[in-house]
Formats: structure tokens, sequence, C-alpha cells
């Protein structure tokens, strides 16, 4: 039985799976400098973002959670943070809070070092000795325990309540079993399921669960809307899901069947291991993002209707629900959960599939969209610039 | 026995009121399940679903073992169940000044 990956172990304590140098803009005003220095030193991933300014109380603290958190995950081994100067998320303030959770950083401000090409040329250097510094890094064995798995259903279908969410909850089942923790998130997929997740929780972790439903259709209730047509989507629909039930029902079996260990907020890191809850969005990016900057490493993401989409710093593992999809994005997809309606794979056998998959890219095996070179980030909102 | 005998259709649980349509399910030809036959009234896609009952106008409909969602209209064995004839329960803010 696997009890352990290769993987990177930072001085901070936290676990990478991969050795990325990251390039962050603390605002979109630095997004063009951020892309000049990627394309000069490809070694480093890079973000772009339309935030970082204007913005205030809750909203402007779950931005600035996010970031840090993103930049402090364990795949990263080094952040360049280029700010502008002028805006309100102050860029050495960023980079203080990112080596306040052990990361190594630097900074560097457009209007401080005055000229974009002076900054971009000063960021250039940097980024090649951030490079340099961070390939000492080698692997070494790290215990599944210290996995944080991020779980993710994206243009869902009839099936994905049949095979691959399932799967992927025989996954989640068998890393929990190793000592590790899963993220179940998603919040408004979780309407109309959340009575049996509750069923899994201490009472004061399943009052949390409700509250965060609550905030779901109070905003419904608020905008006097259906949430159907926007969640599930025309796409869902197209596929058979009808209402927001089914499609909860389903997804939750992402999870698997163990008992629920917390509720966290947005790209909050969980502080139990085992099953937890993140309130994010179905928005794919921004809970894939959220996910990612609370700490997973890995990402399992379970798609009907074909999403290519991937983290820049994170394995995204796709897995589809139907094989018809899987022939016809085989370049996306990672394994093929169509098999267990098919009847030529049982549940528990692509379930297994999952887990080593899981594994291997904790040990370095890329991903159909890291190949492909995705890196899709976006930080969800809760409220207006000004 | 949640399959049907030729693997056309998948019930999920055994009080279900609907399965799944694992292949394009065409109007008239039979599922047939070790309890029941069920006959497509129109063109069921991949991945939709099938009354395996009657559902009265109203009345929640069934799958995976849990409510998905209340009948619009009449429900007969056979219809393909959906949009038209499913509207959700949750997440409907757009009812919300009608009940409160």
């Amino acid at each position: 039985m696997t009890t352990t990956f290769q993987g990177f172990r930072r001085p901070s304590g936290a676990v990478g799976v991969r050795n990325h140098v990251l390039v962050l803009p603390s605002v979109m005003c630095a997004n063009h400098v951020v892309d000049r220095i990627g394309r000069a030193v490809p070694e480093v991933v890079t973000v772009n973002h339309p935030i970082g300014c204007s913005q205030v109380g809750a909203d402007f603290e779950q931005t600035k959670r996010t970031m840090a958190g993103f930049a402090a995950n364990g795949n990263v081994a080094a952040v360049l943070v280029v700010g502008l100067g002028c805006e309100s998320n102050e860029s050495k303030a960023l980079a203080h809070e990112i080596a306040t959770r052990g990361q190594r950083v630097e900074v560097i401000g457009i209007q401080e070092t005055g000229n974009t090409s002076e900054t971009i040329a000063r960021g250039i250097e940097i980024a090649r000795q951030l490079v340099r510094e961070v390939s000492a890094y080698e692997r070494t064995t790290c215990a599944l325990s210290e996995l944080i798995l991020g779980t993710e259903c994206g243009g869902s279908d009839g099936f994905s309540g049949i095979t691959a969410n399932p799967a992927l909850g025989h996954a989640a089942d068998r890393l929990v079993g190793a000592g590790g923790t899963v993220i179940l998130a998603e919040v408004p997929e979780l309407v109309g399921a959340e009575h049996l997740l509750a069923q899994r929780a201490t009472a004061p972790v399943a009052a949390k669960l409700f509250e965060l439903i609550e905030r779901v259709e109070a905003r419904a209730r608020m905008m006097h809307v259906d949430m159907r047509y926007g969640n599930p989507t025309q796409g869902n629909i197209a596929g058979g899901i009808t209402t927001i039930e089914e499609k909860s029902l389903g997804a939750a079996y992402k999870g698997g069947s163990t008992p629920l260990r917390e509720v966290v907020e947005y790209a909050e890191r969980p502080s139990e291991r085992g099953l937890v809850v993140m309130d994010t969005p179905g928005h794919d990016i921004e809970q894939m993002t959220g996910m990612v900057a609370g700490g997973a490493q890995v990402v399992v993401f379970t798609t009907g209707r074909g999403t290519p989409t991937g983290s820049p710093i994170a394995p995204v593992v796709k897995v589809a629900t139907n094989s018809a999809m899987f022939e016809r994005m085989r370049e996306n997809m990672d394994v093929d959960a169509g098999t267990i309606v098919t009847g030529t794979r049982t549940l528990e056998q692509v379930g297994d599939e999952i887990f080593e998959w899981i594994v291997e890219a904790a040990n370095g095996r890329e991903t159909a969209a890291e190949v492909l070179g995705f890196h899709d980030f976006a930080i969800n909102r809760i409220g207006p610039s000004f | 026995m949640p399959l049907s005998l030729d693997g056309a259709a998948l019930r999920l649980k055994d009080d279900d009121d609907v399965a799944v349509a694992l292949r394009p399910l065409d109007p008239g030809v039979p599922v047939r399940f070790p309890d029941a036959e069920i006959v497509p009234s129109v063109a069921i896609p991949t991945g939709h679903k099938i009354a395996l009952r009657a559902v009265a106008a109203g009345a929640l409909v069934h799958k995976y073992g849990q409510p998905i969602g209340r009948a619009s209209a009449p429900i007969v064995p056979g219809d393909h169940v959906h949009v038209h004839n499913v509207d959700g329960v949750r997440g409907r803010g757009d009812l919300a000044e009608a009940t409160t």
C-alpha cells in the first residue's frame, strides 16, 4: 500500500509536488511587466488578474489571503511580487505576508524602479536568480498525509454522479485513509445534498455548512432568481442534469464517505486532516484558485462536457465522466471513468486509477493540462470595486 | 437490480422514480428491468432521465434515493424527465416574494 511520494520539502515545512518560481502581480497594473518577465524567463510561471486596487473590507481581505496562500503553496519554491506603487494591495505588504508564511520572496515596484523597461529588466534579473536558486531543491520522500487534494467537477453531465464523481470519492477515501486531506468545494453545488454531508459532521461543523448553503440561497432570494440556467448551466442541462439538487447530489460524491472534519472559508488553509468543505463558488477557475491558495498541491477535476482548465502551479488530473467525450478530447483528459458504465471497469478500479494518478502527479508526472500549458487563475470577489 | 437487462438504462436506487439512459433510448423500444418494462414515449438522449413510474404534478421526483425537484406537470412511465416537467425546489429566489 502506497503511503509516500517524492516531493519537495520547503524550509517553512510546507511540502510541494512542483518546484515553481511564481511571478505574481499585486495589482492588474503590473500584469504587463509580469508577462514580459515570463516571456524572457520561460522557466517561471506567471499569473494575471484584473484586481488588487480599489478594494475594501472582506473582499480585500479575501484577495490578500488568496494571493498570499497561492504564493506560499508548497508547489512554489520562490516568488517575485511585482507591484505598481500606488495600489491598495501594496506589493511590499503582500511580499511581507508571503514571507511571514515562510516563503522565499522578492518584490519590485514599477513606480519605485522607474520606467516599464527598467522594471522588466530588473524583474528578469531577479527571476533568473530565483530559477538558479530553486534548482538546488531535490525531491525527497514525503508522507501522503502531507497532501491536500482539491476536488472539482466542471461541465457536469448526467454521468458525473454515476461514474467520475463516485470514483473520485473512492480515491478521496483512500487518501483520507492514508492521513491526507481532501477539499470538497463549490458550495452552490452542494445545495440539496448538504443534509447528507451534515450527517457525517459534528454539530458545529454541520452548522457552519448549513450557514454556507444559506448564503447561496439568500443570494438567489436577494436577486429574485431561480439558480437554474446559472447553475446548472445550459451545458449541464443539455447533458441531462435538471435541477441544482440533482447536480449537487452527484457532485457531493467527490468527497467520498469519510466524516466531514471542518468547513473553511475561501482560500483558507484547513487546520484539520481528512475531508474538509471550502466555501467557493461553482466557477471552475475561482474554485481551483481558492483550493490551491488553501494549500492543495494536487487537484482532481471531473468533467462530462470537457473542461480543459489547469492551474499555473498545481497538477490538475482530468477525469472524463463518459468515454465519448474522453475519445473526442483525448488530449485534454487523463482518466476515462466512462468505462464504469460500459462495464469494462468497476467504480473501485477507476477510483484506484485516480488515486494512483494523484500519487504519480505528486511524484512529478505531468497531467494533460500541464503538458498543454494551462495556467488559469481567478480570485473570487465578494464585494464591488470602489 | 438497478441496471436494465440490456444495459440501456440505470436505476441508481430502488425507490427512484427515474433511470438514467446509458445510451440513446428510442421511442417505442422497451427498456426491460427485471421487475418492469418501460417503453420510452419519446427519444431520450444519453445521460438523460426516463420515468419509471407515474409522478403527479407537484409531487417530488427522486433520483439517488433523494428528491431532485418537483414535477411541474404529470409524469407517466416512459416520459423524458427534464426541465420541461421538473422544477427545482432549492435555490428558487424567484419564488421568494410569493413565499414570504
